[in-house]
């Protein structure tokens, strides 16, 4: 098929792009602080995400990962409340500070949440929503690019029938996956994932989990959790965090087997 | 970003933020002309006077029997209010607490009721007050508006209700209180700011509303001293008085609006303010 | 002790259920009362043949309520079309951009716009509206009008009817989930772009129940309209000439129909027919935002 050579040749070239700066980090986080109000919600953040791999923020409910997400592609606009001071690069665009335009930086970024949040459109239109944006309108291309994605999550065979019925029909787990897709269309390189699983059943989760570990090949994924074990089945790299602070971060044999901090000991033995 | 996205991205912005400050500048702009026209025809006399002869040819006096008519109409009406509305909505939040879709299709069926209009509660009052075999009274016309504002005063009250915890009910059940006691004594403590904005809502719609009194509360020159005397209304009193063709009368008009729109300001404003403290002492 | 507080407790229930009862019921009382006194008229011409005539002749016992009918839909159709774009965008500031505090100075502004009294917007009709209309607007059209007319009844009515649809609207678009926006920025759209796909396209039964609710509220408006709308018998299609909407029937002739065999009976028709038509839209729309914010 001719589309599909072109869409894969030139997804070639992107990924042939991608390994040739493999030595930077592709997400880079300096001195980032957050306050909402009063509180100082994340302090002095410092930190680097490696590239291709599964980076786990763990912690307690409440200590500022998913805010430390919501910075990354900066949907902390949404929260007027929160003042976000620092860099954050996505490879070379500081997107705090950047006058270039934030939504081409964001599609850099696919994001997935605690709950799947569907468009209000159907199936189909959910996955080729960020695709459009993009300026693309050609038929095929569109249609290329929903079935691609919709098998890459493995919802293909599932739905191909009723592309078209509202997205919301879908059983909750089918739905996340739906999210993952719609967030794979737009071709990012780092996938956000906010306790994906939380609202799942186990089947669900492990089928997302297992969708993680194919998916680190070609993406970085950036994974917030407050479930260890979990943390302990993904991570490449594990940061823990505890109330707006990163208190340690390293491969996670090392954090889990040897804390240094006995912080992370303590919630380690009560996490068990 | 295309030029395109960056441009539809300022312009809604901008028609956005338009429409939304064109209220505050329609807001300012409607008190604003009616106190400049009020205030340039109010005086003293106006509001401490009934009128005297010849007041709707120009003559002396002034229209207090519009704003003591008005003020008791209101007060009447809230006070029927109170004693149906409260009890409504303590009934809905305590007796039926346990009961979402019960309680969900009584707040429907009393949004549905905010919606009838003033007139045809008029209409109403007028048919009942036939039958009754009264005449346009006091009486009648503070019946009539406790039928417009019982509603709001119930829903108000309720939504206010609503907002507190339901571990409350349940340890006051657990004291051995009855339902009645946690009604009044729990419920309707912890929801004081709620009873007080609903009582200045509905007073503030008593003395504003026209089209009801219209055909029930009649006019008079006098300040009624009996339920079954007729009473003047200060949006009435604005009405006809703007009907007239002499100036003089017209003016008059105007300063009455000045006076109405004053009470509503006064009454809003003590609704919000009070609303706003008693909300900090709530449990929450 | 217990007794009196078992008995204390029963009486006081009767008193609630009895209070709720007589709430609730308020809407059929009304009817029936309404149904009651306009037999008399019912039993000598039809409902249908009463709405669609347009003859009005109460002293020859000729009563056609289309003019009124008419004379109502024309002014609220011209409210409608004035605020209800006005109240959208309104609305989108108020929950999309605006910061909590402008907010916090915003809602206020809202309710004593929605608590003012229509006889003053009437007044500001009058004193501001109706000359606009008369010295500026109409020569533009090159016509010449007393300013008292449809489409000042319009406009007053506008301007009314925003604070009233604008607050449905605000409680719609707050119940979109911040999650969806989330989503639709991380996709790449721009805020306007998420606005438009998500947070209206999903608000739409809300904002069309919002919609409906404003035009129940414009269409039974008495006398602020009746104030600036000219009251004239006559159908036209211009809206600078004079109009009589219904409610403005049952408020201006209330005075004489006790002196004309059935105009009692019809005027309290009148205030059937607006009771019937307004309870349905309520009872509509509130429905379908009821509906929504469940889901």
């Amino acid at each position: 098929m001719e589309i599909q050579n072109i869409v894969d040749s030139a997804e070639n070239n992107f990924l042939n792009l991608n390994s040739g700066i493999e030595s930077f980090p592709i997400l880079r986080i300096q001195n980032l602080n957050v306050y909402a109000e009063k509180n100082h919600i994340l302090k002095d953040i410092n930190l680097e995400i490696p590239r291709n791999k599964i980076t786990v923020l763990l912690g307690p409910s409440g200590c500022g990962k998913t805010t430390l997400l919501k910075c990354m592609n900066k949907l902390t606009d949404l929260y007027k409340e929160l003042k976000v001071s620092g860099n954050i690069f996505i490879e070379q665009d500081d997107i705090l500070n950047t006058k270039k335009d934030i939504p081409s930086i964001r599609q850099k970024m696919g994001l997935l949440s605690q709950r799947p949040y569907l468009l209000p459109m159907s199936i189909y239109k959910n996955v080729a929503y960020g695709v459009k944006l993009k300026g693309i309108r050609d038929k095929k291309l569109l249609h290329y690019s929903v079935e691609k994605n919709l098998k890459e999550v493995g919802l293909w065979e599932e739905v191909k029938d009723r592309l078209h019925s509202p997205a919301t029909k879908l059983s909750i787990g089918q739905q996340q996956r739906l999210c993952l897709a719609r967030g794979l269309a737009v071709k990012p390189r780092i996938i956000l994932a906010d306790e994906p699983t939380s609202a799942l059943d186990p089947i669900s989760s492990k089928i997302i989990e297992n969708l993680f570990v194919e998916l680190k090949k070609h993406y970085t994924i950036i994974l917030v959790t407050h479930i260890l074990r979990q943390a302990v089945r993904l991570a490449d790299h594990v940061v823990f965090m505890y109330y707006g602070d990163i208190i340690e971060q390293g491969p996670p044999d090392e954090l889990f087997n040897n804390p240094k901090t006995e912080t992370l000991k303590k919630y380690l033995v009560e996490g068990n | 970003m295309n030029k395109r996205k960056q441009i539809s991205e300022i312009v809604f912005k901008l028609i956005s933020g338009f429409c939304a400050y064109s209220l505050i500048g329609i807001l300012l702009f409607i008190i604003g002309i009616i106190f400049v026209k009020g205030f340039n025809a109010l005086s003293f006399e106006m509001i401490s006077q009934t009128p005297k002869g010849g007041y709707y040819f120009g003559g002396e006096g002034g229209f207090l029997n519009a704003i003591v008519g008005s003020l008791y109409i209101a007060l009447g009406a809230t006070f029927i209010a109170i004693m149906i509305g409260t009890p409504a909505a303590l009934f809905i939040n305590v007796h039926l607490v346990r009961y979402k879709r019960t309680q969900n299709t009584i707040r429907y069926l009393l949004d549905s009721l905010w919606g009838i209009p003033s007139i045809v509660y008029g209409a109403f009052g007028f048919t009942l007050m036939l039958l009754m075999g009264m005449n346009a009274s006091l009486l009648a016309g503070i019946i009539t508006v406790a039928l417009l504002v019982t509603p709001i005063m119930t829903r108000t009250f309720d939504e206010v209700l609503q907002t507190i915890p339901k571990g409350l009910h349940e340890a006051s059940f657990a004291l051995g209180s009855t339902k009645t006691e946690t009604a009044f004594k729990i419920l309707f403590k912890q929801g004081f700011s709620g009873f007080v904005t609903a009582i200045l809502l509905s007073f503030g719609r008593g003395i504003g509303d026209a089209a009801s009194v219209l055909f029930t509360a009649g006019y008079t020159d006098l300040i009624p001293t009996n339920l079954d005397e007729p009473a003047a209304t200060l949006p009435l009193a604005i009405f006809f008085q703007l009907g007239s063709p002499i100036p003089e009368v017209r003016e008059r008009a105007f300063a009455a609006a000045a006076v109405l729109t004053i009470l509503i300001l006064i009454i809003s404003i003590t609704a919000r303010i009070i609303s706003k403290r008693y909300l900090k002492t709530i449990i929450k | 002790m217990i007794f009196r507080r078992i008995a204390v407790d029963k009486t006081n229930n009767v008193w609630m259920v009895a209070s709720l009862a007589t709430i609730l019921a308020l809407p059929l009382i009304i009817g029936i009362g309404l149904y009651i006194k306009s037999i008399p008229l019912l039993e000598y011409q039809s409902a249908g043949s009463l709405v669609t005539s347009s003859e009005w002749l109460p002293s020859q016992g000729k009563f056609g309520f289309w003019p009124f009918i008419y004379g109502s839909l024309y002014v609220t159709m011209i409210s409608f079309l004035l605020s209800a774009p006005v109240c959208v965008f309104a609305a989108i500031y108020l929950t999309q951009y605006a910061s909590k505090r402008i907010v916090n100075i915003f809602m206020p502004i809202v309710d004593i716009l929605a608590g003012l009294p229509s006889v003053i917007y009437g007044v500001f009709g009058i004193l501001v509206v109706v000359p606009f209309i008369s010295k500026y607007l109409a020569p533009i059209f090159d016509v010449s009008t007393s300013g008292y007319c449809i489409l000042a009844g319009g406009i007053v009515l506008s301007i009314m009817s925003i604070p009233y649809m604008l607050n449905i609207m605000i409680e719609v678009f707050n119940t979109v989930p911040i999650g969806i926006k989330e989503a639709s920025l991380s996709l790449g759209a721009t805020s306007w772009e998420s606005i438009k796909h998500v947070v209206v396209k999903r608000s739409i039964p809300g904002v069309i129940s919002a919609f409906g609710l404003g035009i129940a509220k414009a269409f039974g408006e008495t006398i602020a309209v009746m104030m600036v709308v000219g009251n004239v018998l006559k159908i036209s299609h211009n809206p600078f000439k004079g109009g009589y909407p219904l409610p403005a029937l049952i408020a201006n002739n209330y005075g004489e129909m006790l002196s004309i065999p059935k105009y009692d009976s019809a005027l309290m028709f009148a205030a059937l027919l607006l009771l019937v038509v307004i309870l349905l839209i309520n009872i509509v729309f509130r429905y379908l935002i009821y509906k929504t914010q469940i889901k």
